[in-house]
């Protein structure tokens, strides 16, 4: 219906479409000038100012304040303290290996799912379970886990009468540190598939047609053509697990019973006691910390998913 | 060629599958089990049921109902605050559009946890402003909400001509007003309606926030409820779950009629 209209207008002022679209941004901006329409940016950026960068913006800062208000850098200094140095570690360690196997698992699952139809019901019940999972889970999670594999859990039970096996002969691990390894990769796998189908779906008929013109087997495509053109989205995709496990709070926060084995476990003991390291303000040099690594995944993926575009034109 | 063959195809999915299924089936036998003297009836369902909105489960429901408050409100905030911004972005000022892109997707970067520490001074001035009603969460959810309502709108955006539109409309003597209701709105059906499903599944499974501000929402109830009747927090957490496949299914729904409508179109 546009283009009708474009081509009904242009005749009759002598000119070809092509050159009413350039015109276009001339007429648009000039617009622009004579109605003050900028002022409808006001209400978003207002907002975003108010609830997005105050409050950034804030938790950034007080972690160079000490307790009387004034500026110092031990809370800073703090960050270098074992106890918190080891819990970066933790949460670190924890997101790098969700991450990986999340990402592998993922991907498998996406390789799976080439070839079937986007609007069918299979890919509609993958979707919606990945974005549950991924997005809206957290506490759920934690409960699903110990429903699983609690003390009374289905699987430990299963395990415990029916094998002999006994999980936690070495201690109750659920609640623990390890105990959120499988609940995260629980959430790491359907953000996966969710951040790295469309990728896959990114991969043009003709590459493949090319390859088996030139007499190249399935191996070769994947080998020569997939993998390599793949690779920067796979661990862009890989470097977003990482972030999401990171940042991730609820699923641990309704698990872990006692102890902040995480970066974000501390940030709530610094809110709620201010009894970390016998220090104020530290909540807000944990979030300096935690934006610190978020910053340099967040720009890393940026770049990634820069150098997988070249290949989606 | 580059189809996986069918075997393989199945078999992740089906391992995948059934091993992402565990979890679930292990909270529908938690709840059904029959206490200490074993075997399985549905007593525990019946009991959360036939309290009604008296029963001893009225902290839960209460919370459930700030919850859709929440969903509600900050659905609001996105509709009169995102999306005149986004249209007028894309009309007027498509030199900002990268930073309008930026902006929406920086709350991914910034964890909510993060945000949790700056949103606690902001919110004494906003108890202040507004009171400390639950709803007044809202405008915290709206920033969380951001990068995913603003895909969902940006791609059906991408997709209409706004500008063809709108001018094709004003140049019939249209004024703004009934160009963005009567023209650019109707043709944003699906990318809104997208936007504010997802809006309300991530308001449905918030924790972070409301937990350390200490307002009361579904899941900080949840959590609590847990500690003393673990049995009732799993039925809930799997009524919730299932409500927000439903809820997604349904955005994949709104989105696949169009889409295969098209399809033919082309090939005919």
């Amino acid at each position: 219906m546009a283009d009708t209209l474009v081509s009904v207008v242009a005749p009759l002022e002598g000119v070809e479409p092509a050159a009413v679209r350039a015109r276009r941004p001339e007429s648009s901006r000039r617009a622009a000038f004579t109605v003050p329409s900028f002022l409808g940016l006001v209400p978003f950026a207002a907002y975003i100012l108010l609830f997005l960068g105050l409050p950034t913006a804030i938790a950034l800062f007080t972690g160079f304040l000490d307790g009387s208000g004034s500026f110092s850098l031990t809370n800073i200094e703090a960050l270098a303290d074992p106890v918190v140095l080891n819990t970066f570690g933790n949460s670190i360690g924890l997101s790098a290996l969700t991450a990986v196997i999340g990402s592998v698992v993922g991907a498998a699952c996406c390789y799976a799912l080439i070839g079937t139809n986007p609007t069918g019901l299979l890919r509609s019940v993958v979707d919606s379970a990945s974005g549950v999972l991924a997005q809206f889970g957290g506490v759920m999670l934690a409960f699903a886990f110990v429903a699983t594999i609690g003390i009374q859990g289905m699987v430990t039970v299963y395990l415990r009468d029916s094998l002999g096996i006994d999980i936690f002969a070495d201690g109750v691990w659920l609640y623990e540190l390890p105990g959120l390894v499988l609940p995260y990769i629980y959430f790491q796998v359907p953000l996966m598939i969710i951040t790295f189908l469309p990728a896959l779906e990114g991969l043009k008929p003709q590459w493949a047609e090319a390859n088996a013109s030139l007499g190249g087997s399935r191996a070769t495509y994947w080998w020569r053509i997939g993998i390599p053109v793949l690779t920067p989205s796979f661990l862009g995709c890989l470097l977003l697990l990482f972030a999401n496990a990171f940042s991730s709070f609820a699923t641990a926060a309704a698990l872990t019973s006692q102890g902040s084995q995480i970066v974000p476990l501390q940030i709530r003991a610094a809110l709620t006691s201010e009894t970390v390291l016998g220090r104020e303000n530290l909540a807000g040099a944990l979030a300096l910390g935690m934006i610190v690594v978020m910053v340099i995944v967040m720009t890393l993926y940026s770049l990634l998913m820069k150098r997988s575009a070249k290949w989606q034109r | 060629m580059i189809e996986p063959r069918p075997l393989t195809r199945w078999l992740i999915l089906g391992v995948v599958g059934l091993v992402f299924l565990v979890p679930i089936v292990a909270m529908g036998e938690f709840t059904l089990r029959r206490g200490l003297e074993g075997g399985y009836d549905f007593s525990r369902w019946i009991a959360v049921f036939s309290g009604g909105l008296t029963g001893e489960y009225k902290g839960v429901l209460t919370a459930l109902g700030n919850s859709v408050v929440l969903a509600v409100v900050t659905v609001a905030v996105m509709l009169v605050i995102l999306v005149p911004t986004m249209i007028l972005v894309q009309l007027r000022f498509s030199y900002l559009r990268r930073a309008m892109e930026f902006l929406c997707l920086l709350p991914i970067t910034i964890p909510a946890i993060v945000l949790v520490v700056g949103l606690a001074p902001v919110y004494s001035v906003v108890a202040k402003m507004f009171g400390s009603g639950v709803w007044t969460l809202s405008f915290a959810y709206g920033i969380i909400v951001l990068p995913f309502a603003y895909r969902a709108i940006q791609a059906n955006l991408q997709a209409i001509d706004v500008v063809t539109l709108s001018e094709a409309a004003r140049s019939l003597g249209a004024g703004w007003a009934t160009v963005l209701v009567r023209v650019l709105l109707p043709n944003l059906r699906r990318g809104i309606l997208s936007a504010s499903f997802i809006s309300v599944a991530v308001v449905l499974g918030e924790y972070t926030i409301a937990a350390l501000l200490n307002r009361v929402n579904l899941q900080t109830a949840l959590v609590i409820v847990s500690k003393s009747d673990p049995f009732v927090a799993v039925i809930f957490a799997l009524l919730a779950l299932v409500f927000a496949f439903l809820l997604l299914l349904a955005i994949g729904r709104v989105g696949a009629p169009r889409r295969k409508r098209s399809l033919t179109g082309a090939s005919s």
